[in-house]
């Protein structure tokens, strides 16, 4: 479910802004969206995570996050080893379960996605048709401090080992210092470098960090900046800094993907990334989901979670509700 | 399956341990009424929940009697610190028994236990444990050193909030030293006589505080007991102008905290989405039974369309059912009786020519429900727009400048309270000091605290409630001189 | 009859929520009014006091930030758990002072009821010291009371609870964290009143309690740039004169020394004494 031909884009684009997406036109288009009043959000969330999610509607929320995890390592100290025994994970999640569903996708750095795509082997594919997806992040990820050319030759070499996704990063200095036009234009041409031989395109995640946008105006208008540059999805944070996600700012984005759906009938996705480690945490993005966006977009190709302890704590309420009595860390598995 | 369709999460009852039938609490114990017991009822399914006593005149009589002889006696000699004492062992019971309390109050009044849990009750325990700060420092609330309390307070409540509207009243009055004869609303006593069993368990003296249950009847006697000193009422502005009328000519103090229909101005610079949130809080939190309600929406014509639009998508995530269950954000309208006022205003507004929408709710067989409606179109002149309905009943009326939203704001003889969104600061502060409403909520609604003033202008009643202010009602300077005839 | 033999309890410092020995090692030796051993109390060192001082900074926000309704509720808790050792405390001035019972009690007693005063202070305190403010002007302007940051206090040292805990609940109403020299003679209720604190959920770091010599701390405390306030409510016999000069080079807000039983007795004035007002302006236009 991707987004339409990239050629339009541009003119898609333009259209909305009522101009070429430079500074000026984009201050005058982003800064012209009504405000957020952060203590009313941070409420809305608050009232949310009240929802009371039992039983029945318990073990669907279980294996709905399961399925929507992109199981995540990133770091320095990456080995084909470890990523080896990640994709494990991801394929068969509980060790005393086969019934239990997969991750949608493992997110690794560049390098290491020969390594996961040739663990993964015929499970490599798109979740809707029960395969794993891979995802690599890109661009200097994380801080994203480096030449456009750099960033796009990482993206390309990520896309042309065979990256079903690219998470990239933005430029979080322009962005804070108004130069809107940089970060367009980056995200824009890294959507470029997504393009395959065969025309189809990697789907593209924009990472806004918003941990370092800190506003959650600042965090509204990164959202509709990015989905007007061409993201698929926009992704809350690198999980390298804090805060990550939060119950507050995935609301946000998911309004705005909501109201982007409105204005133009087009799906956008979020993904909320870092921080997210318990099942109740997690039910509760499930909840604002569907209450904000709709429950259309509980599905692989609109909403994941960038994760890694989380799928073990859901494994333990898993199989408290299968068992009866709770569970304990040695009856799950290591990433 | 659909995931929003969630599993049902009921609160269980089994945490409450109620009698069948309950007694009045005078002087300190629980004794039979009599007058005509009656029942109160769960109103999200009509079932029975206890039989309760009525109080006569003697009834109501001899409660003051014991308010008397427990202040003279007493409560009045009683340091300010002993009495602050007494009401912090109650602050804490309440925190202690808060969910026993939350399920007592969702089952009687029929409003969501996730309100009964989170707002309700963590308010009553928070108000007071505020006034229990103040007992002792009363030369500090602003009529200069040593003030008095006024004697006996006479307190009636009503059923929208039962048990916090009680603590709203007994807080106060107690911390200034008076002592107090309360009668609970006719259709919500529960949480009211649980409630005494906690001032049992806080030991405190019999007398000071005395429950009387019972119908309007038990309430005009209390109002017209020559004994009483003070009357604290919260209800509808017609019965506060009666009991207005009663004390007149005789020396007894007055707070009234009556109706409202309040204006929720949306700006067309507001956080549209907050806003659109603030309005539902406005007037469908509590099934829109609130004093306070943003029930008439004045919204700016350039975004109206996108503010109605917004807010029917709003609604339509709203989940209308069974108090306890902890998904349920609309609950029961607390009577038959005012659900067929509700019902009959609804009737006018569409006869008066508004366009009426109202949120797809499966209703229960059983229960008073009435889902959330919104009317569109609606005039100042409409009848819709001026009465106040007190349910979840929403008025959408727009306006076109600041001065005009105001002005329209401040048409109605109520003026309790106003809400105003707007993402400029220097409009919101013109437009509050020009609000005629004793709260006003800029970009929020519907919050409460202690700390905080509460009352209305006009008829939406006078005196306030809460804060260093809500201390005023209840104490006299010390060299005041007799009263009116004396 | 058997004896049963005691396991006495050894008495630290408490800073930042724990209870540390002093890191120069050293203790005095706290003997009782009839002159037997009872316990060695830490010694403490300025660099203890130093400690303290970025302990009670830390803790700073967390403190200040939290709402008023919440410290209330926290101060309360605190008489709560001191009232619940009541006779735990009686005993220790007992032994300390020589006091009777009745008179020990009579302390303890007055001593939780003012903790009570405080802590009701708490959600009440900027009512009667703030206020908006009528300026001639389309402005909104409103002055509420702040706090002011680290309050250094040298406790009266005449007796073993009462006055110390007359001098730190006052300043911990409107958010202010503490560092406190408790009384030199009877430092042994201090530090049970730390462990009272310490099962209170008060954060750690709000407040801190050395034991010692007040002569050879104080300078430190009145010097020190990031301690804010500096209490001196029980420097009557020490060179405060020069303490108040020291202070004086960072602009330290100072209380001078009290005397008598009535050291530190309960009033607004030593809420206000740690808090900064402050003005807000906003213009207020319709147009």
């Amino acid at each position: 479910m991707s987004r339409t031909e990239l050629q339009t884009l541009p003119e898609r684009a333009v259209q909305l802004l009522g101009g070429q997406p430079d500074d000026t036109t984009l201050r005058r288009y982003l800064h012209g969206l009504p405000g957020v009043d952060a203590v009313g959000l941070e409420q809305r969330a608050a009232d949310l995570g009240t929802r009371s999610i039992k039983t029945t509607s318990k073990a669907w929320a279980l294996d709905k996050i399961i399925e929507l995890i992109d199981l995540t390592t990133l770091e320095g100290a990456d080995t084909p080893g470890k990523v080896r025994s990640l994709v494990a994970k991801a394929l068969n999640p509980d060790a005393s379960d086969p019934t239990c569903p997969r991750v949608a996708a493992v997110c690794v750095y560049g390098d290491m996605v020969p390594h996961a795509i040739e663990a993964l082997g015929a499970a490599h594919g798109d979740p809707d048709d029960g395969g794993v997806s891979v995802a690599a992040v890109a661009t200097a990820f994380p801080s994203g401090r480096a030449s456009l050319e750099i960033k796009l030759a990482d993206t390309a070499e990520a896309v042309a080992h065979g990256a079903d996704e690219i998470d990239m990063v933005i430029d979080r200095g322009a962005f804070l210092s108004g130069r809107y036009g940089v970060v367009f234009d980056q995200i824009a041409r890294v959507k470029q470098a997504c393009r395959r031989e065969d025309g189809t395109y990697a789907s593209l995640k924009v990472i806004l960090e918003t941990g370092e946008l800190t506003t959650y105006d600042n965090i509204k208008r990164a959202s509709w900046l990015a989905i007007l540059a061409g993201g698929d999805f926009i992704k809350t944070s690198t999980g390298k800094v804090q805060p990550a996600a939060t119950l507050p700012t995935t609301l946000l984005m998911l309004e705005v993907v909501r109201d982007w759906y409105r204005a133009t009938g087009e799906k956008v996705g979020v993904k909320p990334a870092g921080g997210i480690r318990t099942s109740k945490d997690a039910i509760k993005y499930l909840v604002t989901v569907a209450e904000i966006a709709g429950e259309e977009w509980l599905q692989p190709h609109l909403f994941r979670f960038g994760a890694s302890s989380l799928l073990n704590d859901v494994l333990l309420q898993r199989q408290k509700l299968r068992t009866g009595h709770y569970s304990g860390a040695d009856y799950v598995t290591i990433d | 399956m659909s995931f929003l369709e969630y599993a049902p999460a009921p609160e269980s009852r089994a945490i409450l341990r109620l009698r069948d039938e309950y007694g009045l609490f005078i002087d300190g114990e629980f004794r039979p009424g009599t007058g005509e017991s009656f029942a109160t009822i769960s109103p999200a399914d009509e079932s029975h929940i206890a039989t309760i006593a009525s109080a006569s005149d003697a009834d109501v009589d001899a409660a003051v009697v014991a308010a008397r002889r427990a202040f003279e006696r007493t409560w009045s000699k009683m340091s300010g610190r002993d009495r602050g004492k007494y009401l912090f062992r109650i602050a804490r019971l309440v925190q202690e028994r808060a969910r026993e309390l939350a399920v007592a109050e969702s089952l009687d009044n029929g409003k969501p236990i996730k309100e009964s849990r989170d707002v309700d009750i963590p308010l009553v325990a928070a108000w007071f444990f505020y006034y229990a700060g103040w007992a002792d420092k009363l030369d500090y609330a602003g009529l200069g050193a040593d003030p008095r309390p006024l004697g006996v307070a006479g307190q009636i409540i009503p059923w929208n909030f039962p048990l916090l509207m009680l603590a709203w009243k007994i807080a106060p009055a107690l911390a200034a030293g008076n002592t107090v004869v309360l009668k609970p609303a006719e259709t919500t006593p529960l949480t009211a006589l649980l409630f005494a069993e906690i001032l049992q368990q806080a030991d405190l003296p019999a007398g000071v505080v005395n429950i009387v249950t019972g119908a309007g009847a038990t309430g005009a006697t209390l109002v017209r007991h020559p004994d009483v000193d003070k009357i604290a009422f919260t209800g509808s502005t017609p019965v506060g102008r009666e009991i207005a009328k009663a004390v007149a000519g005789t020396d007894k103090k007055v707070t009234l905290e009556l109706g409202g229909k309040a204006a929720n101005i949306i700006f067309e610079d507001a956080p549209i989405e907050q806003a659109v949130d603030g309005i539902v809080t406005g007037i469908f939190f509590n099934q829109g039974q609130v004093c306070c309600a943003g029930s008439r929406l004045l919204v700016q014509e350039s975004i109206h369309d996108e503010v109605v639009d917004r807010l029917k998508t709003r609604l339509s995530t709203l989940r209308l059912g069974d108090p306890l269950d902890k998904n349920t954000d609309i609950g029961a309208i607390n009577s038959l009786e005012q659900l067929g006022r509700v019902r009959e205003l609804s009737r006018i507004g569409d006869e008066e020519g508004a366009d009426r929408w109202t949120a797809e709710c499966v209703i229960p067989d059983k229960g008073f429900w009435f889902a959330p409606t919104i009317f569109t179109n609606v005039q100042s002149s409409h009848r819709i727009a001026r009465d106040e309905i007190f349910g979840p009943v929403l008025s959408v009326l727009t306006f076109r400048t600041p001065a005009e939203a105001i002005e329209k704001a401040n048409n109605t003889p109520y003026g309790l309270s106003a809400g105003i969104w707007s993402e400029k600061g220097s409009r919101i502060l013109a437009v509050a000091d020009r609000l005629r409403a004793g709260v006003v909520w800029a970009n929020t609604f519907n919050r409460f605290d202690p700390a905080s003033p509460f009352g209305g202008y006009k008829e939406s009643g006078y005196g306030r409630e809460g804060g260093r202010q809500g201390l005023l009602a209840y104490l006299k300077a010390p060299s005041t001189t007799a009263g009116i005839g004396k | 009859m058997t004896n049963r033999l005691t396991v006495p309890k050894t008495y630290k410092l408490f800073i930042g929520g724990v209870f540390p020995r002093s890191e120069s090692g050293r203790i005095y030796e706290i003997v009782s009014a009839k002159g037997d051993f009872l316990a060695n109390a830490a010694l403490a060192s300025r660099k203890d006091a130093r400690e303290a001082v970025v302990a009670a900074r830390a803790a700073g926000k967390g403190w200040s930030g939290a709402t008023a309704y919440n410290r209330g509720q926290v101060l309360y808790r605190v008489a709560e758990v001191l009232e619940g050792r009541r006779a735990q405390f009686v005993d220790e001035i007992v032994q300390q002072t020589g006091a009777s019972a009745a008179v020990a009690q009579a302390e303890v007693d007055e001593a939780i009821d003012r903790w009570v005063w405080y802590a009701g202070w708490c959600d009440k305190f900027a009512q009667v010291s703030g206020n908006g403010n009528p300026v001639s002007g389309p402005y909104f302007n409103i002055s509420v009371p702040e706090p002011t940051g680290v309050v250094a206090i040298i406790a009266p040292q005449d007796t073993a609870l009462l006055g110390l805990v007359s001098a730190i609940a006052p300043a911990l109403v409107t958010g202010n964290t503490v560092v406190v020299v408790a009384s030199e003679r009877y430092p042994l209720s201090a530090i049970s009143l730390a462990e009272v604190i310490a099962t209170s959920d008060v954060p750690g770091g709000a407040v801190n309690i050395l034991t010692g010599s007040p002569a050879e701390l104080a300078p430190w405390l009145a010097s020190h740039p990031e301690v804010h306030a500096l209490d001196l409510v029980g420097a009557g016999d020490l060179d405060w004169v020069d303490l108040q000069i020291a202070a004086a080079e960072t602009l330290t807000r100072v209380l001078p020394p009290e005397n008598g039983t009535d050291a530190a007795a309960p009033s607004l004035q030593r809420i206000a004494a740690f808090t900064e007002t402050k003005t807000v302006w906003h213009p207020k236009s319709l147009v």
